[in-house]
């Protein structure tokens, strides 16, 4: 029974890993760009949610009306004002600004809210269970894998349904044409990583009700959704889920078995899987 | 009429450079003759972030493998050099080579795994990897676990008799560190496997059209790097005589701080992380007691050199005064 309960938690915290990584994969998928902040603004979504719970006394969920369209205003600003300058051949430039851009936000997180480990409040939904049979069924991470569908679901149909999806996957495509085609590929870019930080946004503030969190656990954000996407296949958003389930699951296994293996099982699953299937389990594009 | 021309390596500036590099060494070597304790410790840590930059130069700027994950072989040295004294009762200083030894030799597969991600995710893989080290020696309680070791006292007495004498030691070994790896870069650079890693770096498909193997080229750099960045790792952690998971495997400490290093000295170049690692002691001498507000300062520089000058400074001196201090192209000149 504990194995069951462990595979059915990890499932559930899979939801949360997806979230993490579709916004990776968005970006990935349209420009080719990894972003090593990732994890952080994740971590800043995560604080401005808390931010917003204290100053107006609303419930983290309600918060996100503001954080998201924050996030993603961010999101396009950042896109249009640095990232794109990085993009070309060159791998290094976007790697370095990315990871420089990395240590300013935790940093100035750092500043602004010390390194206590902070936590939202969410009054009963942190709590709540439904049981099914003998297994509990926490609220937060049944809502947490239900959003994760939904953003899913949403994104793909964004992806391949409307005018926008149509100017991402041109602009993925080939560029030049795209820009022939009439899209303005700076303005296009800024509109995916608008869209990648709204998602992050609610990664953030799901994971802010969840556990505890400071302004250096962004790295480890960025790690388990980065695997997600490994693991699942580069480009394709329902393999992420898979992938991030996967992580998940082997994260709960291992610490079922010894807590210090908790994370170490997650990582050894995602080396196996690299070894096995390099391209991961369904990939949709090469790297 | 036949134009007589010559082809050197070496220019005027170089051979200057040579001379003042020499009297350089020279004035360092006699550093505990001179130099004040703290003085000592402070360029013993310069001398070790040098070889850090340089090796991670030679893997980023040259060999064009992008790395975030240096901090595993930075621990995994350090740790060796606990393990191989404390349980295998070697001298320290063998253990430092045989940490080297040890840290290439893990390489190997580290390698054979993550070389399967390309660019920016095989980034992102080096990380794992060190967080899998990481994770790994914090399950080793032999070592402390997770709230790590010191290393023995008498360890630290068999290196050399009384404090002064190994302070004194610890500054020559990191000195030599770090002209040995200077070296070691220089050296590959001019062979023929640094006339390929130049190749792949300008065009990898001309490269490999013209019968360059990339995947063994690149291969063979980052064992050569992890082996050398075990070395520094272990004399690292000689100096703090103290490891622990968090300490051994930070990436604020042995990624972060050389990545800046080496993006505002000018990557790709020889002479880059040297000027980066002045520099950034500089700024640190100057700015530490800010704190946090440093490490964003330092932010913000390496973004704006990577987005207005990606050559960094050195790259800035070099296109205004065409100098080049380490010898390792060709110049064509004119007898008369």
């Amino acid at each position: 029974m504990e194995w069951i309960n462990a595979i059915v938690q990890g499932t559930l915290l899979g939801g949360l890993y997806a979230l993490f990584a579709a916004g990776l994969s968005l970006i990935f998928g349209v420009m080719r760009l990894v972003n090593i902040a990732h994890g952080d603004l994740i971590v800043l979504a995560a604080y401005l949610g808390l931010t917003t719970t204290i100053a107006l006394g609303v419930h983290p969920l309600v918060a996100l009306v503001l954080v998201l369209p924050v996030m993603a205003g961010l999101g396009y600003v950042l896109q249009r004002g640095v990232l794109n300058r990085t993009l070309g051949q060159d791998i290094l430039p976007p790697l370095l600004v990315t990871f420089g851009l990395s240590v300013i936000i935790q940093n100035a997180l750092l500043e602004a809210y010390t390194a206590d480990p902070q936590k939202m409040d969410a009054g009963l939904l942190e709590t709540a269970s439904i049981g099914v049979g003998p297994l509990a069924l926490g609220v937060l991470p049944l809502l947490t894998f239900a959003i994760a569908i939904i953003v899913i679901a949403g994104l793909q149909y964004i992806f391949y349904r409307t005018a926008l999806g149509r100017a991402f996957r041109a602009t993925s495509d080939n560029q030049e044409v795209a820009q022939l085609m009439g899209l303005n590929k700076a303005h296009v870019f800024g509109l995916a990583m608008a869209l990648a930080l709204a998602v992050t946004a609610i990664a953030g503030v799901l994971l802010g009700i969840r556990t505890s969190f400071d302004p250096a656990v962004g790295g480890a954000r960025l790690i388990f959704g980065f695997e997600a996407v490994i693991i699942g296949g580069l480009g394709n958003l329902w393999g992420t889920l898979v992938g991030g389930i996967l992580l998940g699951v082997s994260q709960t296994l291992g610490a079922a078995i010894s807590p210090g293996w908790q994370l170490l099982a997650g990582h050894i699953t995602f080396l196996v899987i690299l070894a096995v299937r390099p391209n991961g389990l369904f990939p949709r594009i090469s790297g | 009429m036949t134009q007589s021309v010559a082809v050197t390596r070496s220019t005027n500036a170089s051979r200057i450079a040579g001379i003042l590099a020499l009297i350089a060494i020279v004035i360092l070597v006699a550093g505990p003759y001179w130099a004040g304790r703290a003085d000592m410790r402070l360029m013993g840590e310069i001398f070790l972030y040098l070889a850090l930059a340089s090796l991670w130069n030679l893997l980023a700027g040259y060999a064009g493998l992008v790395s975030v994950g240096q901090q595993a072989f930075v621990g995994f040295g350090g740790y060796m050099l606990f393990a191989l004294t404390i349980f295998g009762g070697l001298h320290p200083l063998l253990a430092i080579a045989g940490a080297g030894v040890l840290g290439a030799a893990i390489s190997v597969p580290v390698a054979s795994l993550i070389f399967r991600l390309r660019g920016a995710y095989f980034a992102i893989g080096t990380w794992v990897m060190a967080e899998v080290f990481r994770l790994s020696f914090a399950q080793v309680s032999a070592l402390g676990g997770g709230s790590g070791t010191s290393l023995p006292t008498t360890i630290v007495r068999s290196l050399a008799d009384g404090r002064a004498a190994r302070e004194a030691l610890s500054y020559w070994l990191a000195l030599s560190a770090a002209l040995l790896v200077l070296a070691a870069v220089y050296l590959l650079l001019r062979s023929r496997h640094g006339l390929a890693l130049t190749a792949i770096r300008d065009n990898e498909l001309a490269a490999s059209s013209l019968g360059i193997d990339i995947w063994r080229t690149k291969f063979l750099v980052y064992v050569v790097v992890s082996g050398l960045t075990a070395i520094i790792g272990a004399l690292i952690f000689l100096q703090k005589l103290r490891i622990s998971p968090e300490a051994a495997f930070s990436v604020n400490d042995w990624t972060a701080f050389v990545i800046f290093i080496v993006v505002i000295g000018g990557i790709g170049t020889l002479e880059g992380p040297i000027i980066g690692t002045l520099v950034f002691f500089l700024l640190r001498e100057t700015l530490a007691d800010l704190g946090t507000v440093y490490l964003i300062v330092l932010g913000f520089v390496a973004i704006v050199i990577m987005l207005k000058a990606p050559k960094g400074i050195w790259g800035f001196i070099v296109d205004r005064y065409d100098l080049q201090l380490f010898p390792l192209g060709y110049r064509v000149q004119r007898k008369d």
